[in-house]
């Protein structure tokens, strides 16, 4: 099927394609909504994601903490953001994080009208294929 | 019989959420967009309905990977509000209409749209943050002051439902909703939005003059707005932003011709740009 919005910059469509390959990392991520889970997952971080048969990369990601690194291997931010959530990390912040801006940073520019679209509708624009 | 009176499209900004249940809303950063919502509490007093119908999202939390039906209709007596990852959020459990819940689903099937039934379902900040706006705050212990039946949409995983399947949804539940034989004044919401991006490199995009077009052509030309393709959504409003489609489920359950009673816009809330309309719709 044509994808007819991988020429957007900075931003991944969750796709079926996406979904097939992250399927245990946001399920994993998703047991997190619960307090038992997040529970079991701060006594023994690694333990508790045996449980998940994600890659080995997936389980570096989240053990790492690599939020752009867990959406290019299939996550999805609702999800990603249940792991955010445990460790006390909002959706702004967490995104402040993802754009490598910074907390600080990203907040100002959200507070003066956000990033503007001009400039950041096409790959082509950010000098991607 | 029942009536559709009444169309609200809303935002759900979790932080929203997180502001009234801390008790932050007198802040500079929130006072604006709480503002923008007087009008609409003192409006909800003075026409608060019997039952609302509300399309909504879940954001990975009823729902999770295992499962991901395009429309779900709740039919079971009361809706939980979920841990989200912070505990659940202090508001009052939702309770539905039941009865006529389940008259619009086997409506709706009927009608050819092949809904799913949700027997058990929580509900959360997507569902529980449009009632917060509209009603301020109700005690944990306290009711809400009308009866909710949700409708839950895939927005998550692409594609969502387009545009024009959700604006011929809307049809669909006005004729399920005007065929239930109870004297009830009902309102539909259609929520989320407006334009934002949660994720990646490209997070925080936000684009008024795409989002303000979006609310005078969902006034003026409906129909037209329902043919917008998904990549211009994603494109334009952010990957996030597509959850707007939403809100032609609104519009289509109300006639062509309605009044818009309240506006407003303002970014930001957190990652988000807020968009509220009243459409009133007459007999």
């Amino acid at each position: 099927m044509e994808k007819d919005y991988e020429d957007i910059p900075g931003t991944f469509v969750f796709d079926a394609d996406r979904s097939r390959e992250g399927y245990h990392l946001n399920q994993f991520c998703i047991s997190l909504r619960l307090q038992k889970n997040r529970d079991a997952f701060q006594a023994d971080e690694e333990a508790y994601l045996d449980g998940f048969p994600m890659t080995a990369d997936q389980r570096d990601a989240v053990l790492k903490r690599d939020w752009n690194r867990l959406l290019e291997l299939g996550g999805n931010i609702y999800y990603t953001s249940k792991l955010a959530a445990n460790d006390g990390i909002n959706f702004q912040n967490l995104a402040g994080l993802m754009t490598g801006m910074g907390v600080e940073k990203y907040r100002e520019m959200m507070v003066n009208g956000g990033r503007p679209i001009e400039g950041n509708r096409y790959k082509s624009e950010w000098g991607e294929e | 019989m029942a009536k559709i009176t009444a169309g609200i499209g809303c935002s759900h900004v979790p932080a929203i959420g997180v502001a009234m249940d801390l008790g932050n809303t007198h802040e500079p950063y929130w006072q604006p967009v709480f503002k923008g919502f007087e009008k609409s509490r003192q409006w909800q007093k003075e026409n608060n309905p019997d039952v609302i119908f509300m399309v909504y999202n879940d954001h990975c939390t009823a729902f999770d990977a295992s499962c991901i039906p395009t429309f779900a209709l709740g039919c079971a007596a009361e809706f939980q509000p979920a841990d989200e990852g912070f505990g659940p959020r202090p508001v009052p459990v939702v309770k539905n209409h039941q009865k006529m819940a389940s008259h619009i689903a086997q409506s709706l099937i009927l009608d050819e749209f092949d809904i799913t039934i949700m027997n058990e379902m929580e509900v959360d900040h997507g569902l529980t943050v449009p009632l917060s706006v509209m009603y301020g705050d109700i005690p944990q212990d306290g009711e809400w002051p009308a009866l909710v039946i949700p409708l839950c949409v895939n927005v998550v995983q692409y594609p969502a439902p387009t545009g024009n399947r959700c604006y011929n949804l809307g049809k669909a539940i006005r004729r399920a909703i005007e065929s239930f034989d109870e004297d009830l004044n009902v309102h539909i919401y259609g929520t989320g939005g407006m334009s934002h991006q949660l994720q990646y490199k490209r997070a925080g995009l936000i684009n008024s003059e795409w989002d303000n077009a979006f609310l005078d052509r969902l006034t003026s030309d409906p129909e037209g707005l329902a043919q917008m393709p998904h990549v211009e959504y994603l494109r334009e409003a952010g990957s996030e932003g597509v959850e707007m489609v939403m809100w032609h489920v609104m519009r289509g359950a109300l006639n062509d011709d309605i009044t818009e009673v309240h506006r407003f816009y303002h970014v930001p809330a957190s990652n988000t740009a807020v968009g509220h309309i009243i459409f009133e719709n007459h007999a």
